[in-house]
């Protein structure tokens, strides 16, 4: 069964990034190697201008499963983007034992 | 030589008189010195717990634990919509009314009334005790004798204050002076889409206002967010304000902000450039109906304005960004090295995923800086413990710096007794 719209099949090996909260997008990161970011990056990032005309068809508040899936999976490639594009590294330099949390976001 | 016009003093705190020697962080740094600020700033000033959308009808409540005043409030909306604010305690025997699971986490709610825990009893939304478990036992008790501990609650621009102090009856928009009276009719009643980020950050709760009222160390500290050419400028051009404005213990800074959109899209990371948002907000600003900017923005009245950041004294600053939304900073002090920093981004409703995604890459930058900062400010606390070196000099730049410290050994000062003079209410000899 497929997890994300039929148009992003491309995508399908990549659905563990389709995570509906921030704190666990930004846990998962931190628990990957670069080439695993640099992997998911490439392969979203070529999608992302397609993908995000292709959401403007819905209504935020009422989507089907598959396009909010989608959009998390973008809110992802948002988290991967620093350590992908600047650091080289899954961690915000000189972050030390440092957390910032979200306690409130609204819902997808 | 500046790049942008400054007072004819020559500097900006020249202009406000507030010094320019060295300064002692011997006040970030002792115990002893905390406890006088827990009583003399946090249980003697306007404290701003939270929005009125977080009260939407009628029994709406959050509780706010407020351990540098050492207590913890309830706040909520009555029977006749109006915001109150009670002492989160029970009138019987003092356990704490409003929690769930953990005493020391704050929780949210609808009720029609509270009811305690411990043994039953009950209040109304107007805090008037309702009733009494087995209420014959007592001896000639009165339940209207025994209503929920008031505190006194109001509302400016739909944030919602308490002021624990029973005695000042300064009301909120006046102790809010000229800067709250300039952001008057800003519509922050339709950025609705809030992100909210909290961290438990190991310095003093002053430290962190330091870090973010100056903007001196963004090109440094954060060299390594921007890509290497951009970073490369940034730093060979440092950081100058458009402007500063200090009325008694708040002041604000104005900030150029040519990043949203930049004027060249190399200067940028791939991802902003396809959505078209980073750190200064979403590049496609949405309408909020404001044909004209409150008269407190913007003050150098400068084409490049981007950004202006507000502190009111003690802990709560705005950002309000010219690219329409809202970022605003809480700082709880929980002991003389350590508090919480609240971090809340405030948005307009995104209309469709592509907003969405633009208002997400905003929010992750904000977190990407925020982490640097805090792990910055643990670095600071310890070494000024050491008090290797106890005098530090501040520039021009950092003059909001001066103004915090220098307000709460005012308050400190005024506390401890009447022999000492009350705090002067600086602003501009303009």
């Amino acid at each position: 069964m497929s997890l994300l719209p039929a148009e992003f099949a491309d995508l399908e090996p990549f659905a563990e990034w389709a995570i509906p909260t921030e704190r666990a997008r930004y846990e998962k990161r931190l628990s990957k190697t670069m080439d695993e970011l640099q992997g998911f990056y490439d392969a979203a990032f070529a999608r992302l201008d397609a993908g995000t005309s292709y959401l403007e068809q819905y209504d935020l508040n009422d989507m089907p499963d598959e396009a909010k899936r989608l959009v998390w999976l973008f809110c992802s490639l948002v988290t991967v983007s620093f350590p992908v594009e600047v650091w080289r590294q899954p961690k915000v330099p000189d972050s030390g034992s440092t957390a910032l949390e979200a306690v409130a976001e609204p819902a997808v | 030589m500046p790049h942008f016009t400054k007072p004819a003093e020559g500097s900006w705190t020249e202009h406000y008189g507030l010094g320019t020697g060295p300064i002692s962080y011997e006040d970030s740094i002792s115990p002893a010195h905390y406890e006088l600020e827990r009583d003399a700033i946090f249980r003697r000033t306007w404290l701003n717990v939270g929005r009125v959308e977080q009260l939407p009808k009628r029994g709406s409540y959050f509780t706010k634990e407020l351990d540098a005043a050492r207590t913890s409030v309830v706040v909520l909306r009555d029977s006749e919509e109006q915001v109150r604010a009670f002492h989160n305690i029970c009138r019987h025997r003092g356990n704490k009314l409003v929690w769930n699971d953990y005493p020391w986490e704050e929780t949210s709610g609808v009720c029609r009334q509270f009811t305690c825990k411990y043994h039953g009893w009950r209040y109304n939304l107007q805090g008037e005790c309702t009733f009494v478990q087995q209420e014959d036992e007592f001896f000639d008790l009165d339940k209207s004798d025994y209503g929920l501990a008031p505190v006194r609650a109001e509302v400016w621009e739909g944030f919602i204050f308490v002021n624990l102090d029973k005695e000042d009856t300064t009301p909120l928009h006046e102790y809010l002076g000229e800067l709250g009276a300039g952001l008057a009719g800003y519509p922050f009643d339709k950025l609705t889409e809030v992100h909210r980020y909290r961290s438990e950050v190991k310095s003093n709760w002053k430290l962190y206002i330091d870090a973010f009222t100056e903007f001196y160390h963004a090109p440094v500290l954060h060299a390594k967010q921007a890509v290497a050419d951009e970073s490369r400028k940034l730093q060979q051009h440092g950081y100058e304000a458009l402007a500063y404005k200090i009325d008694g213990p708040h002041g604000m800074v104005s900030s150029w902000g040519g990043m949203s959109p930049p004027k060249d899209l190399n200067m940028v990371k791939p991802i902003e450039r396809v959505l078209r948002s980073g750190l200064f907000g979403p590049w496609d600003v949405p309408d909020l109906g404001l044909d004209e900017l409150p008269p407190g923005l913007n003050p150098a009245q400068h084409p490049a304005w981007g950004m202006d950041s507000f502190l009111f004294f003690p802990n709560f600053m705005i950002l309000v960004w010219k690219t329409n939304w809202v970022l605003t900073y809480h700082y709880w002090p929980t002991s003389y090295n350590t508090h919480i920093f609240e971090g809340t981004l405030y948005f307009a409703p995104p209309k469709n995923a592509r907003e969405r995604l633009a208002q997400e890459m905003a929010v992750v930058t904000f977190k990407e800086y925020g982490l640097q900062d805090s792990n910055t400010l643990e670095a600071t606390q310890t070494m000024l413990e050491s008090r290797a070196v106890t005098e530090f000099p501040l520039n021009d730049q950092e003059i909001l710096l001066r103004l915090l410290h220098k307000t709460a050994h005012d308050y400190v000062e005024e506390y401890q007794g009447p022999k000492r003079e009350t705090p002067v209410r600086v602003s501009a000899a303009s």
